[in-house]
């Protein structure tokens, strides 16, 4: 059995880089992250890890460390938020197709401006595109998993990976977790095993080279094709873990599903207020249900699409804004899932919500699905892209 | 041990020909000299800012680095050795190598003194074991031309050309060797080629063999920026030292050391008339832009000589 503590969720993350003992960290902080290479700063002081810990000037400074250092041949790990991200961005690409699988816990927050440091989804989606797997967790417990299980991910496939978990909301509430034996944690993690690093005596290499347009393509596809490859990675991965602690991960979670005719699909820890709301309509007997995306990249359009096929209406819940006049993110990707699997029943709305941490009830998510039994019964989807809990 | 020219050029290159800078560019030979100042068994890795040197040197599929490299972006080199400085410390500590390396790192001006500079001053404020050499053409010539901080007064660049109201550029260049040295750095110096090349290597390796962060500003003309003839590289270097345009000292733990002193100080124009980015200086009725550069030449000639005790 594991070990009971009650942590927050950036504790939950530093704990679990202590547990890993990971080569280098590249750390400025940022808000709401700044508590993760806070507490990793006192392991590193008390002696409890080896890490090399560089402490920069900048994020952009935190990541281009963290890619010197992977090339190297290290486990290279940072921790972020928001503007930090977006500061980060151009380095993000560089990882991603130098290969280099660097783990970074993401503490979501809103992005300026106006300024505000509380949660919404801006900062990562901003960097679905990068390259990177994305995890994202309901809770505290999750990110926790999350983060265990990021560096098996992303050393399968050569590609760096981030560890999501909403700001605040999990990052600073503390909740009871289930912790992982650190013996079982390293030999779960194992030993990282480069086939390339700048620092081996007898194969120098050179990392990022000026690709022309007779190469260019075929890195991006290479770097596609990792992305695909990481699906399965992903659920076995997922498994495994699973058999070591009981809880099982897969690329998304399905709650109430089977007999749903509505249904939200959701990210983060908004999945826990929406499950309240559907365990509060079943009782009144409402076939509702809710899919849980935990991997965002790389998307689970197959598994969405088989999760929605038999459902009469959706809602794509989205904590950022594309500013499209359309739609956000996961309402898109959603969409386009359903397309390329032959679904097309379902009639699906999108709602923007909770931007810049504005509270999100299960009262709010019950308004949600009593506008698709609206459309389930009409048929009539009226305008597909909506502000949630907004004064007009 | 005495400095041999000959000696020195017997070493085995680690940096190869067939890339693809320019005929004439002072950045290569910058590169191969520094490197050449290792010592043949240790192991090193080198770091590129993006640039024309990066651009040339590693265009898939062809390498002209021996040692392991690295290029991450324009603005990160020295975040990014830091990285790999780190990496070393670690292994070296958990027992995973045994051999030394070596750390270097190299960038132009821009990526130097402008959209490098809050890396570079964060890694030597942490105090990463490696050397940042900017090989200094004094302007962005991989984007063709433009001007810089560290472009010369007046000097005609694309986006100060000298025109009918504005002759050039209007301020004059930053002075990033004593910035460095301002970081507490135990061994920051300037060089170029000059004479049997004597100076930058004896600077190269004193460098890469003190222990914490080290900085080589290398003056490496830009025949095409600069507009001199390719073969007169030599020249622009040796006149840019005698009218102590670029004097050649060397900072060891905050102590100034001249390494030159010209006989007889040249006049600016000596320089200047070399290169067509100062051709409208010498035109009719500018007379004035050439009195002012000499003057700001002397005043920070005096201010050097003052720092050296001199």
């Amino acid at each position: 059995m594991g070990i009971r503590e009650r942590l927050s969720g950036n504790e939950a993350v530093a704990y679990a880089m202590k547990q890993i003992n990971p080569d280098v960290m590249g750390a400025f902080p940022i808000t709401p992250s700044t508590e993760i290479p806070q507490y990793f700063g006192a392991y590193v002081d008390n002696g409890e890890v080896d890490t090399e810990f560089v402490t920069v000037e900048s994020e952009h400074s935190s990541m281009s460390v963290c890619i010197g250092a992977q090339a190297a041949g290290c486990r290279a790990v940072s921790a972020t938020s928001s503007c930090g991200l977006s500061y980060m961005t151009e380095m993000l690409y560089v990882a991603a197709s130098d290969r280099l699988p660097i783990t970074l816990a993401v503490s979501c927050r809103a992005l300026s401006g106006p300024i505000n440091i509380n949660n919404d989804h801006s900062d990562a989606m901003s960097v679905r595109d990068t390259g990177w797997l994305m995890l994202f967790a309901e809770t505290n417990q999750e990110a926790y998993d999350n983060y265990l299980q990021a560096m098996r991910i992303g050393e399968a496939v050569d590609l760096p990976i981030m560890i999501c978990q909403d700001g605040f909301i999990t990052s600073h509430a503390i909740e009871n977790i289930e912790l992982v034996e650190t013996d079982k944690v390293k030999a779960f993690v194992g030993e990282y095993k480069p086939r390339h690093y700048l620092l081996n005596k007898d194969e120098p290499i050179a990392v990022g080279a000026y690709a022309t347009p007779t190469y260019y393509i075929e890195s991006k596809r290479l770097q596609a094709q990792a992305m695909m490859d990481a699906k399965d990675v992903i659920r076995k991965v997922g498994a495994e873990f699973g058999e070591m602690t009981g809880r099982r991960y897969e690329l998304i979670e399905k709650y109430m599903m089977d007999d749903a005719e509505t249904a939200v699909v959701i990210i983060g820890s908004s999945a826990g207020t929406a499950k309240a709301a559907v365990n509060e309509l079943r009782e009144s007997g409402k076939k509702v249900g809710l899919i849980k995306i935990r991997a965002f990249r790389p998307f689970p359009a197959e598994d969405i699409a088989d999760a929605l096929k038999n459902v009469k209406a959706f809602a794509a819940m989205d904590k950022s804004d594309s500013f499209n006049a359309h739609c956000g993110p996961l309402y898109a990707e959603t969409c386009a899932a359903l397309y390329a699997n032959g679904v097309c029943a379902p009639k699906g709305i999108n709602y923007i919500y909770g931007l810049g941490g504005r509270d999100v009830r299960v009262e709010s998510i019950k308004t949600v699905f009593s506008e698709l039994d609206k459309i389930a019964e009409t048929g009539e989807t009226g305008d597909t892209y909506r502000y949630l809990d907004v004064r007009e | 041990m005495a400095y041999n020219l000959k000696e020195n050029l017997m070493k085995e290159d680690r940096f190869s020909g067939g890339h693809r800078m320019c005929a004439g560019c002072g950045s290569p030979i910058a590169v191969r000299t520094v490197l050449r100042a290792l010592d043949p068994e240790d192991k090193a890795v080198v770091c590129s800012a993006t640039s024309c040197l990066e651009v040339s040197t590693f265009m898939y599929p062809y390498n002209a680095w021996k040692d392991s490299f690295i290029h991450n972006a324009f603005e990160n080199a020295a975040a990014t050795i830091s990285g790999v400085e780190a990496a070393y410390n670690l292994m070296k500590k958990k027992g995973k190598i045994d051999e030394t390396w070596k750390f270097i790192t190299f960038g132009g001006d821009g990526g130097t003194y402008d959209i490098g500079f809050q890396s570079l001053s964060g890694a030597f404020e942490r105090g990463h074991d490696f050397v940042y050499v900017c090989y200094d053409n004094e302007a962005y010539m991989n984007t063709g031309i433009q001007r810089s901080s560290s472009t010369p007064h007046f000097a005609d660049t694309t986006t100060t050309p000298a025109g009918t109201v504005i002759p050039g550029k209007l301020q004059q260049k930053k002075n990033l060797t004593r910035i460095m040295v301002a970081h507490g750095s135990p061994y920051v110096a300037q060089t170029t080629f000059i004479g049997n090349f004597r100076d930058i290597t004896e600077k190269a390796h004193k460098a890469i063999y003190t222990k914490g962060p080290c900085f080589l500003n290398v003056m490496a003309p830009c025949p095409r920026g600069w507009r001199y003839p390719t073969e007169k590289l030599m020249e622009v270097t040796k006149a840019a030292v005698e009218t102590c345009v670029w004097p050649l000292y060397e900072v060891i733990e905050g102590k100034y050391v001249l390494n030159y002193m010209p006989k007889n100080k040249l006049p600016v124009e000596e320089y200047l008339r070399l290169q067509g980015r100062f051709a409208h200086m010498f035109k009719p009725g500018n007379e004035w832009m050439i009195e002012q550069v000499q003057q700001e030449v002397d005043k920070n000639w005096e201010d050097l000589l003052k720092l050296c005790n001199m």
